[in-house]
């Protein structure tokens, strides 16, 4: 099997060099995958999988993508936090890759939080 | 789990949480042996003697935000499953090898599944960590480190979307080829 081309990275070193985007490490959109034992063995890696089929079919370059361990609530994986520049990053859970896809093309890319998977909304009540 | 490249996956996090900056793993596959080899070696913070003894207790976990560490309990009985043992060493402040072996045609043996996939997953979530991976099916082997990757694309991180694709491609690829012997 050939190593990977100096010729393919230096391509892609030349032409990303002058994006800002790359440069300054700016990004408008950061989406968390939660990989613990607990999400990865509830499907965390397909979700991953597919965030990362659509960044590269769409050539997108300012999105981030990463992933974390376990955020506690291991009945509700997968889940994972999307945080857009300048607003309040969102926990999404139970997720499949149907849905993993309207939050991708709903709240990453035109920036409308789906209510219906959210953790939570609203803040916290005192009972009077 | 449904199958080693996930197991893969969650015991590579362990190693990244605790602070490593190279992971490597080994997947070997012998047919002749009868063997499938499983090894997972981090530079992190490594466990003292004591902690050693207890990690393979589910009841144990340096995590806070619960209280029971299922990954490596898991993965120990998966491989128990297809009549293999595994190895846990460790040393504080120089880190942690994992060593699995196990019976290849076993009918109870889990398939080794994604393994691009799981490896991908690795470098575009921690992307300031460097992965070494070696797969080898009897004679045939694949390997693919960061190091070198990185050593070429300067500022550019390790996980910018066009990097990613060239490393999916070159695994998907590596992979498929090695596995062919099969």
């Amino acid at each position: 099997m050939p190593k990977i081309s100096i010729e393919d990275l230096r391509k892609i070193k030349e032409q990303q060099l002058n994006k800002m985007s790359v440069r300054a490490g700016h990004h408008r959109a950061k989406i968390t995958v939660h990989m613990g034992t607990c999400g990865i063995a509830a499907g965390a890696r397909e979700i991953m999988t597919l965030f990362r089929d659509i960044i590269g079919e769409k050539d997108i370059a300012d999105i981030i993508l990463t992933n974390s361990g376990c955020a506690g609530l291991c009945a509700k994986e997968p889940m994972i936090t999307v945080e857009l520049e300048g607003s309040a990053p969102v926990k999404y859970v139970l997720l499949d890759k149907t849905k993993a896809k309207r939050i991708f093309d709903e709240h990453v890319m035109e920036g409308k939080v789906v209510e219906d998977y959210a953790l939570a909304i609203g803040s916290e009540t005192m009972a009077t | 789990m449904e199958d080693f490249s996930l197991h893969i996956l969650d015991l590579a996090e362990n190693g990244i949480g605790a602070g490593a900056s190279l992971i490597k793993i080994n997947v070997t596959e012998d047919t002749i042996e009868d063997k499938v080899i499983i090894e997972i070696e981090d530079n992190g913070k490594g466990m003292s003697p004591e902690f050693l003894n207890k990690a393979l207790d589910p009841f144990v976990t340096t995590r806070t935000t619960r209280r029971v560490g299922l990954g490596l309990s898991l993965f120990q009985q998966s491989v128990q499953e297809a009549d293999g043992e595994m190895f846990l060493t460790s040393q504080l402040g120089v880190g942690t090898k994992l060593v699995a072996s196990m019976k290849h045609s076993h009918i109870d043996r889990k398939p080794i599944g994604d393994l691009a996939g799981t490896i991908l997953c690795l470098i575009e979530g921690n992307s300031d960590v460097d992965f070494v991976f070696r797969y080898k099916v009897d004679e045939r082997a694949y390997s693919l480190d960061t190091r070198e990757i990185r050593a070429e694309l300067d500022l550019i991180p390790l996980n910018h979307p066009n990097v990613v694709q060239l490393i999916r491609e070159n695994l998907v690829t590596g992979i498929k080829e090695t596995k062919q012997t099969l």
